[in-house]
């Protein structure tokens, strides 16, 4: 076969014959097809988007426009549309970042530097690894079980509350410490793959200049990695604002809530957050203008998460420009 | 061809006397008197039980260069990375035999390889400067040796780019990033970065394999430069570059297991640079020099 096309092209004797075999026209059809499917699965996922984003926002601005935005931001939770308010909402969810942002993020890139630097390659290991892999991708609401049973019940401790006992039953320490647990194994895996994706000269340089093992991991790997940590943060930011069934289990209020005063008490007391309002509100009929309000919610939601990754993009983006510069 | 220079020692083979005139002759002075840095007795290094070189029995001299030449996968790269204990960083990696550095084994249980690796440093095939600044590429490892102060690390910082013939080129960027720097320019801040914890021994790994023939050049005059201080230890795929540098240069091969069809790299031989490219007491390194295979 090969023979006979190489005695084919020898026969080939003028250019014009080379010139017509090497511009036959036509064409890569099947390459053509391809291209083209893929395209057309980006602008269905594409279009499924768009579509979300302009039913929230048509039903969500007329209301927004009418109420006034900075009414509907700094309202209360109440059973009449027209002064129903966010704001607790909002503290809500703010509060779960933080939660998120102070303990997973710490505690998850630790545990990540341990099993990617430390730990050996051990059977034990290797089952850790793949426990930590299933556990991100465990139901939200098994999370929620568990916030339930040990963060309300076992550590809130109701009336009688002992001296341990502080997290306050439904509060908002139970729903952070609940998100944190729930995103933790997000970062864990993350930051994993970012260590992981070091290269190896780097490590070499710092050891070949007689720095420990410490040493290498805090002033090369973890500096280099960093930017790929913060994605992963992102990815957990994600995760724990947009959930709202462990903080069902947890108990998160659905009806009124009245306002507190001084941190502890607000982190103690009862509490919402955004996915909850979406999910009440969802359920409130649709007659008395309830769907708007959702909508409304929903935008909210959307623009705290949005300035919650613009942040972690943005210090990502510098810590990147540092390392290339 | 250079021709290597055997009196390059700490003891040169002549004694002066205090007018300044030549000893008279019949004091009898050694022609070669060279302190051994490194010695190694039967050294085999294995790769999850599994044998990747064996048989090297060498001895590395104070103030000379030493090459290592020989086909890929025949374990000179692997000898070299246990001269200052880089196989540590290799899961399933093990050393048998021997390794003294002047005298002690560096794999006893109780030698630090941090500690080692200060004193042994190391260069690498591929440039890896630190992406940071090429202030701080150079002070780095004064500082992780414990020196604090910064007129010390300006210091150690000129010093050791000075003596890779850097300084010049980048003494006004200090502040700059390494990751701008040429190919070239980048393997002498290593080397730079290399001497800046005043080792005794610097290891290069084809410290030139990545970089075009000029600036090639200019590592082997550095390295030539360097012996004033440093003895080197160079692997390299470049028998002409072994010819150019090195004093003594030791010939590894590859022998393939019959029954396992797994390559063991050994060492054939060892020898002053001069003889092993001019007269080859084995056929194998002949063979490998002439070009008949390799």
């Amino acid at each position: 076969m090969a023979l006979a096309l190489s005695r084919e092209r020898r026969e080939e004797r003028t250019s014009e014959a080379v010139r017509s075999a090497i511009t036959r026209s036509g064409g890569d059809r099947v390459g053509l097809v391809f291209k083209v499917s893929l395209l057309a699965c980006l602008l269905f996922a594409l279009a499924l988007l768009v579509w979300l984003m302009s039913t929230v926002l048509s039903d969500a601005l007329p209301y927004l426009n009418e109420r006034g935005t900075g009414e509907f931001l700094n309202g209360r939770l109440s059973s009449r549309t027209e002064r129903f308010g966010v704001s607790q909402g909002i503290i809500g969810s703010v509060w779960i970042l933080v939660f998120v942002a102070v303990l997973a993020f710490p505690v998850g890139v630790a545990a990540a530097v341990y099993l990617e630097e430390y730990a050996r390659n051990t059977r034990l290991n290797r089952v850790l690894v793949l426990t930590i892999r299933n556990l991100s991708g465990v139901p939200s609401v098994v999370y929620g079980i568990l916030g339930l049973v040990v963060f309300k019940e076992l550590l809130g401790g109701g009336d009688d509350a002992a001296w341990w006992q502080f997290t306050g039953g439904s509060s908002l320490i139970s729903a952070g410490l609940t998100m944190a647990i729930l995103v933790l194994p997000i970062v864990i895996i993350t930051a994993s793959e970012a260590i992981r994706a070091v290269p190896r000269e780097l490590r070499e340089a710092g050891f070949g200049v007689g720095a420990t093992q410490s040493e290498v991991i805090r002033s090369h790997v973890l500096p280099y990695a960093l930017p790929g940590i913060l994605t992963g943060t992102v990815l957990a930011f994600a995760r724990a604002i947009g959930e709202a069934a462990p903080l069902l289990m947890v108990g998160a209020v659905t009806g009124l809530l009245s306002s507190k005063d001084g941190l502890i008490d607000t982190l103690q007391g009862k509490f919402t957050a955004l996915p909850m309002i979406v999910y009440q509100t969802a359920k409130r009929p649709d007659a008395e203008g309830w769907p708007a309000v959702t909508a409304a919610t929903i935008l909210v939601l959307l623009v705290v998460l949005l300035v919650a990754n613009a942040s972690a993009i943005f210090f990502r983006n510098r810590v990147e420009r540092k390392r290339s510069r | 061809m250079n021709t290597p220079n055997v009196s390059r020692g700490p003891v040169a083979g002549r004694v002066v006397a205090p007018n300044g005139a030549t000893a008279p002759s019949e004091i009898e002075v050694p022609a070669v008197v060279t302190e051994a840095v490194f010695e190694t007795r039967e050294l085999s290094v294995l790769y999850s039980g599994f044998r990747a070189v064996r048989g090297v029995d060498l001895t590395i001299r104070r103030g000379e260069i030493t090459a290592f030449i020989g086909p890929s996968g025949c374990g000179k790269s692997t000898v070299l990375r246990c001269f200052n204990r880089m196989n540590d960083l290799i899961d399933g990696a093990k050393v048998e035999g021997d390794l003294l550095y002047r005298g002690v084994n560096l794999y006893d249980a109780a030698v630090n390889p941090v500690e080692v690796r200060r004193r042994v440093g190391m260069v690498f095939q591929k440039p890896n400067p630190f992406p940071k600044s090429i202030w701080h590429n150079i002070a780095y490892a004064p500082k992780v040796a414990g020196v604090k102060k910064k007129g010390d690390l300006d210091e150690i910082v000129e010093r050791s780019l000075r003596r890779a013939a850097l300084w010049d080129e980048v003494k006004d960027r200090l502040n700059d990033s390494a990751m701008g720097l040429s190919g070239g320019q980048q393997q002498r801040l290593c080397i730079a970065r290399a001497i800046a914890s005043d080792p005794e021994v610097v290891l290069m790994d084809e410290p030139c394999s990545a970089l075009d023939p000029i600036a090639t050049a200019r590592i082997e005059d550095l390295m030539k430069e360097l012996t004033n201080d440093y003895t080197i230890v160079i692997v390299t795929h470049n028998m002409q570059q072994a010819a150019r540098v090195a004093d003594m240069t030791a010939f590894f091969t590859t022998e393939v297991a019959s029954e396992s069809d797994r390559r063991t790299g050994l060492l054939v031989e060892y020898d002053r640079t001069d003889m092993m490219f001019t007269a080859p007491s084995d056929e194998r390194t002949e063979n490998y020099i002439t070009g008949r295979f390799g």
